[in-house]
């Protein structure tokens, strides 16, 4: 069984503002855990949270996980850390929790020093490290940096390790909230903090940086770690999930290139080697797990601004149509360039892409199945130009183009297209690009992460 | 023969980062990750194949402790960037549901 002489780590959720129940926290609290966190942070929902600095998740949603971990925190007198606040870690995002820490603080009358570590990059000391050619790229990813692309981006972050998160730790910090982090990164830091080695304390983050994902059912829910010298134990704090070796061993491919190799600020994980055993219906223990250090290098994700985007989505239940889909929409293409031209606007000022569920919407190019097998399609059509009225002014064209454009025995001569609402034309927020997607050889762990203490 | 759709117990895509997508297919018993193992059909080959990339583009790893085989590959479109159909990656697998293994 688990025993209660390790370095114990409760993650309250898979992301900051995904929630979690009470009952688990209380659960996760009384097994007295040495922190308590969260991993704030994803590149998943796409780089417009990065590029616009708008929240992944809501101020409401991120404000009530916030209130409840605070104020388990300052009960049980441990530390709250979080990485990667408000989904990219940039300087809008770490702000938006700030804000909303001093503000539960404010209304609960509690007191604590918090640290804030940043991970936003700027532009200058990023282009004289491209110039030092301290700047590479990766395996999979954007062609070689460049000045230009870092001028054109919105944000640009470093991925931190957990060395910044140990500097805080060790100057006494109760909350810290942290920019862009490796998801591991807070969780290995408060381990290694505690004198334990990089091996397990690297791979016990693994997991803890997605909540209870690793137990069946999956949910958004709490979990425990125990970290020993040569091995990590995991529970979820919620009686209705259970850890086995196989839902432990199967989380190591989520989302990762390769579900046994690693590779993390200053070093590598190895989990090739790994045995993962049942210690009770609910737990796993898991030993075997490598570290091996390597020169210190930091990810960087920049995202770009790529223009304004207005959509419209409609659909088709004419089978003479559904039959010359591709010619048809040939033929709509074309004729909006031509009648946009009239406009002033030249096919190069505007992209217009048609997604066409019931065909290729899902996977596009990648679709294996040539033909269209339903009995009607889905059409969503987007326009993205550099200003809002080019944008606009194209889908418009788009729209009545698809419903009005004849073609050879048409049958449904008052219109192609039933659209389900009014106005029919959508305006988006804005596209925006992943533009950088680089590593970057910091001199130290710490220079490109400035830490700011503060009394709340 | 076997379709991977009849005999896997999981069959999933998901991006590993914004530029590339991985996709799993896990097996529910260790005997039947062995015959799947033991055809050679999994592999970058294939995956070069149903994803139009390049077989050396593929990282393909077999990973029997959680008796699954795994494919990394690049997306076609960064996620979210103009173009994109799938910004979570979450809907690529089912070319692979359609793989014959010869079990």
């Amino acid at each position: 069984m688990i025993t209660t002489a390790e370095f114990r780590l409760l993650s309250t959720s898979g992301l900051l503002g995904y929630g979690f129940p009470e009952s688990s926290l209380e659960a996760g609290i009384a097994r007295e855990p040495h922190m308590i966190g969260v991993d704030g942070g994803s590149t998943d929902p796409g780089p417009y949270y990065l590029g616009s600095g708008k929240t992944v998740n809501s101020r409401l949603a991120m404000k009530r996980d916030l209130a409840l971990m605070l104020r388990a925190a300052i009960r049980a007198r441990i530390p709250l850390v979080i990485g990667s606040c408000g989904g990219s870690g940039s300087d809008p995002h770490l702000d938006t929790v700030a804000g909303l820490v001093r503000e539960i603080a404010r209304e609960d009358g509690s007191h604590f020093r918090m640290a804030l570590i940043r991970a936003e990059q700027d532009k200058a000391s990023l282009k004289q490290r491209l110039r030092a050619g301290k700047i590479k790229t990766l395996r999979v990813g954007p062609p070689p940096l460049d000045e230009a692309t870092i001028d054109r981006a919105a944000h640009i972050t470093a991925m931190m390790g957990p060395e910044p998160f140990m500097r805080a730790l060790d100057e006494g910090a109760q909350v810290i909230l942290a920019g862009r982090s490796s998801d591991p990164a807070s969780w290995a830091a408060c381990a290694m903090h505690a004198g334990l080695p990089p091996a397990p304390s690297w791979y016990a983050g693994k997991f803890l940086e997605c909540g209870a994902t690793p137990s069946l059912p999956k949910g958004h829910d709490c979990l425990m770690t125990w970290v020993g010298e040569d091995y990590i134990s995991l529970e979820p704090m919620n009686e209705i999930r259970r850890c086995t070796p196989g839902s432990v061993a199967n989380h190591s491919l989520h989302e990762n290139s390769s579900p046994n190799v690693f590779i993390e600020p200053g070093g590598i994980l190895d989990t090739t080697d790994c045995r993962f055993e049942a210690i009770s219906d609910r737990a796993v223990k898991i030993t075997g797990m490598k570290w091996s250090q390597m020169p210190y290098t930091v990810k960087l994700e920049g995202a770009e601004f790529v223009g304004y985007r207005t959509v419209t989505i409609c659909g088709t239940r004419d089978p003479g149509l559904i039959a010359r889909l591709d010619t048809f929409l040939d033929e709509v293409r074309t004729s909006v360039e031509y009648k946009a031209k009239g406009l002033g606007i030249s096919s190069s000022d505007y992209t217009l892409v048609f997604h066409v569920y019931g065909q290729d919407g899902v996977m596009g190019p990648r679709e294996f199945v040539s033909e269209v097998r339903g009995h009607e399609v889905g059409i969503l059509a987007e326009v993205v130009a550099s200003t809002q009225e080019v944008s606009s002014a194209v889908l418009a064209l788009a729209r009545v183009t698809l419903l009005h454009t004849d073609y050879p025995g048409r049958l449904c001569r008052e219109g192609n297209m039933a659209f389900p609402f009014s106005p029919a034309d959508i305006v988006t927020e804005p596209c925006y690009r992943f533009s950088v997607f680089h590593i970057a050889e910091p001199a130290d762990p710490y220079e490109m992460f400035p830490i700011e203490y503060e009394a709340v | 023969m076997a379709l991977i759709r009849d005999i896997a117990e999981v069959c999933k895509s998901k991006n590993a980062g914004p530029f590339e997508l991985t996709i799993d297919v896990v097996f529910a018993d260790r005997k039947t990750y062995d015959k799947v193992a033991a055809t050679r059909v999994l592999g970058p080959p294939l995956f070069a194949k149903l994803y139009h990339v390049k077989p050396e583009e593929v990282l393909f790893t077999e990973y029997p402790a959680g008796l699954a085989f795994k494919a990394t590959l690049p997306r076609a479109v960064s996620s979210g960037d103009v173009g994109d159909t799938d910004v979570y990656g979450a809907q690529q697998h089912a070319p692979l549901l359609e793989v014959d293994i010869p079990i």
